[in-house]
């Protein structure tokens, strides 16, 4: 079916394989998700209505919240670090780098540095730079674009998977996952020895003490740090909590939210470099806190979006995502958090992103499902609201005109007259219907048959007889 | 927490306005036929707003913020009075106690738009939470796959619809898969992304019919209007209904009105 949106577009021409891929994993993590917090907590919804809470408060006295911060990870041995944007922050690193006489660096998954685009630039600079997360280190090997922010490679399947590596040389075809995990493993072991500098992001910021939580299923994070001597973590500043009391909360829903675990396998709390008495660690460690527009978002009527804590189940449950699939919009971040995040961290790319509020029914399972209670319809009206007033031909697009309707519906004189003489389209094939809207409709649908008037009618006259 | 916020304690009573919905009015002359029949059945004085047309939701959802505002005024003017509102349908409740509110955030006549939101319901919300009215008589006998709309969502009419659905003599409800899912409609986003809603639709009628249910249910006609209209361009003859039908037409057959 013709269409003029993006996202429709892609889903409709998405190889059927990749769709199946990421419709039945979206839909058992689901389920998973669903299952293990009833399973656990008499309430669920109490635990995210108050971690959205938490997380509000927490962006409402951001700059309070991190000042603290700042001055407790100082105190705790670290560098800090203010990045304005994606430009700061990956010249920071690099100079980090530059100035350590480092080469080369193992990296755990963040989102934030998909989102500077740190790894080209740093490669671009002569950096080698190693994925460590198993499904970023495939998407690094394949030169692709992770299309999930917690399963980055929930678009391919295992035989393509086990293709890439027998590619690379890292063994004969075998598409067995656990051999597959060997086998990354074991490539990657010797370069967490022979990295420099190890980079992570953090999942959690206390603003009390400097602690940083880090939360991965692999223990990369953890290797990636300890074998170096020096750490660097780039930051959103939105990751911060208030408290060291806070993480239980969070780390409790991320990894109900994300995976449907309990707890995520590693856990790190992260204090600062090494003590003198600590034998092991690195010896220097920077943080650097990105705004890259988000004090923009804070200052927008869409600020809740900031509260998001990267678990993917918003992704997880979408319709449109599961047709879809992440690429499809076309920014790191997709699904309904992107569709609401990406336009507003575009800056000037802001009107090539505006259609992505539209892809959605407002189904409000987005809402539903989120750990930190982000009432992402709503933001996605918002978005479309502004699109519409700054008249922006990518989000209107395909979305029939409606002015002529609201007049009709506040004139009721018209409405009953309409109402009336409806009674044709009884007699018009509707196929031929030249409206383009029209035209979407029935292509998959028939209207139902016209009763203009018919039950105010029968109101009228039904105590007559 | 629900998506909705519906509004605690709205006004209550046997004297109320009927909304009748854009889709009732134009589609669906039955659904709301049986909705008056059974309020009038539960001792209700049934007033019907002569101005009424639509709730502004297909330019709130589109977008049109603008065009929605000029529908929600008109609406506004239409239900005066503090009676409560009745809705045969989910969504058009949730547009006047929660999409209104969004759309006049900045306006000066929010309080109004409010006040109407603060006495509208959901049918078989109002039923069961405004009447009090908790076990439903007569006899239908059929199984039933309900279609829990989108903004049923949290709400208090899907417990509401369930409710009334499980006392019903005779009546069977089916599970089925993948209930919560969305069947696609979302308004304007039926026609401006065609392709995700037709595949969202496809799913919806292959999970509902799978359990060989004698009907297909829901509370919203505007679903009902975009996966029934699939059914019926695939030639599917299972029978459809709105919830307000079925509680009639237990009325009916167990010989009460
Ligand atoms: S918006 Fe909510 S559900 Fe979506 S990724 Fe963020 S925290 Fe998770």
């Amino acid at each position: 079916m013709k269409s003029h949106q993006a996202i429709d577009i892609t889903a409709r021409d998405l190889n059927a394989e990749i769709k199946q891929s990421t419709y039945l994993a979206s839909k058992a993590k689901t389920e998973k998700r669903k299952a293990i917090l009833e399973q656990d907590y008499q309430d669920p919804d109490k635990l995210r209505e108050i971690a959205g809470l938490i997380k509000q408060h927490t962006l409402e006295n951001l700059d309070r919240y991190l000042a603290q911060a700042e001055a407790n990870l100082i105190a705790n041995g670290s560098q800090v670090h203010f990045a304005v944007d994606g430009d700061a922050a990956n010249q920071k690193v690099l100079q980090i780098m530059q100035e350590n006489g480092a080469k080369s660096m193992v990296k755990s998954k963040s989102m934030v540095t998909e989102e500077i685009e740190m790894l080209p630039y740093l490669e671009k600079n002569g950096m080698e730079i190693v994925e460590t997360d198993l499904g970023e280190f495939i998407v690094q090997i394949d030169d692709d674009q992770p299309s999930h922010i917690v399963t980055p490679i929930i678009h391919k399947n295992r035989r393509q998977i086990a293709e890439s590596f027998e590619r690379e040389g890292l063994g004969e075809y075998n598409d067995d996952p656990e051999t597959i995990t060997r086998r990354a493993r074991a490539y990657l072991r010797q370069k967490y020895f022979d990295a420099d500098v190890g980079l992570t992001g953090a999942n959690f910021v206390s603003a009390e003490s400097g602690r940083i939580a880090i939360v991965t299923n692999e223990g990369n994070a953890r290797f990636s740090i300890a074998a170096n001597k020096i750490h660097i973590a780039v930051v959103g500043i939105e990751k911060l909590i208030p408290s060291d009391r806070d993480f239980s909360l969070f780390l409790n829903l991320i990894g109900r939210s994300a995976t449907a675990q309990q707890l995520t396998v590693y856990n790190q709390f992260i204090n600062g470099p090494r003590s003198e008495n600590q034998p092991h660690g690195p010896e220097k460690m920077h943080v650097i806190f990105l705004d890259n527009r988000r004090t923009e978002v804070l200052a927008s009527e869409c600020n809740e979006i900031l509260r998001c804590i990267r678990c993917g189940a918003c992704l997880n449950v979408c319709p449109v995502f599961r047709q879809a699939g992440g690429h499809a919009y076309r920014s790191v971040y997709p699904g309904p958090v992107g569709a609401v995040l990406s336009p507003l961290l575009a800056g000037n790319r802001y009107p090539e992103l505006a259609d992505l509020p539209k892809a959605s029914s407002l189904c409000g399972a987005c809402n539903e499902v989120c750990p930190v209670n982000i009432p992402i319809p709503e933001l996605l009206l918002r978005l479309r609201d502004r699109a519409k007033k700054e008249k922006i031909k990518k989000a209107t697009k395909g979305t029939p005109a409606l002015g002529l309707w609201a007049t009709l519906c506040s004139q009721p004189t018209m409405w009953k007259t309409a109402l009336t003489m409806g009674h044709t389209m009884n007699y018009i094939p509707t196929e031929i219907i030249p409206h383009p809207a029209a035209r979407a409709w029935q292509h998959a649908r028939k209207l139902p048959k016209f009763q203009g008037g018919e039950f105010r009618k029968w109101f009228k006259n039904r105590n007559k007889s | 927490m629900s998506l909705l916020h519906t509004p605690p304690n709205r006004p209550s009573g046997k004297s109320v306005q009927l909304m009748t919905t854009c889709l009732c009015d134009t589609f669906y002359a039955d659904v709301a036929q049986a909705t008056v029949e059974i309020l009038e059945y539960l001792g209700c004085d049934i007033e019907l707003p002569d101005g009424q047309t639509c709730c502004g939701q297909p330019a709130f959802n589109g977008g049109d913020w603008k065009s929605s505002r000029k529908v929600v005024r008109h609406a506004v003017k239409t239900f005066k009075g503090d009676k409560p509102v009745v809705v045969p349908s989910g969504s058009c409740a949730a547009m006047i106690f929660h999409g209104a509110l969004l759309a006049f955030e900045k306006e000066d006549d929010l309080p109004e738009v409010k006040a109407l939101g603060e006495r509208t319901w959901e049918l078989v919300d109002f039923i069961v939470n405004g009447l009090g009215v908790t076990e439903w008589p007569g006899k239908f006998d059929a199984s039933v796959s309900f279609h829990s709309s989108c903004h049923l969502r949290g709400s208090n009419s899907k417990a509401a619809v369930h409710q009334l659905m499980g006392t019903i003599d005779g009546l069977t409800t089916k599970q089925f898969d993948e209930e919560e899912q969305c069947c696609g409609f979302g308004g304007t986003f039926a026609v401006s992304f065609p392709n995700v809603s037709r595949e969202m639709g496809n799913l919806k009628v292959e999970n509902l019919i799978k359990p060989n249910p004698d009907i297909v249910a829901s509370a919203d006609m505007g679903c009902m209007m975009h996966f029934g209209g699939m059914m019926d361009k695939q030639g599917m003859t299972i029978k459809r209904m709105h919830i307000a039908q079925i509680l009639r037409d237990s009325l009916k057959n167990g010989g009460l009105i």
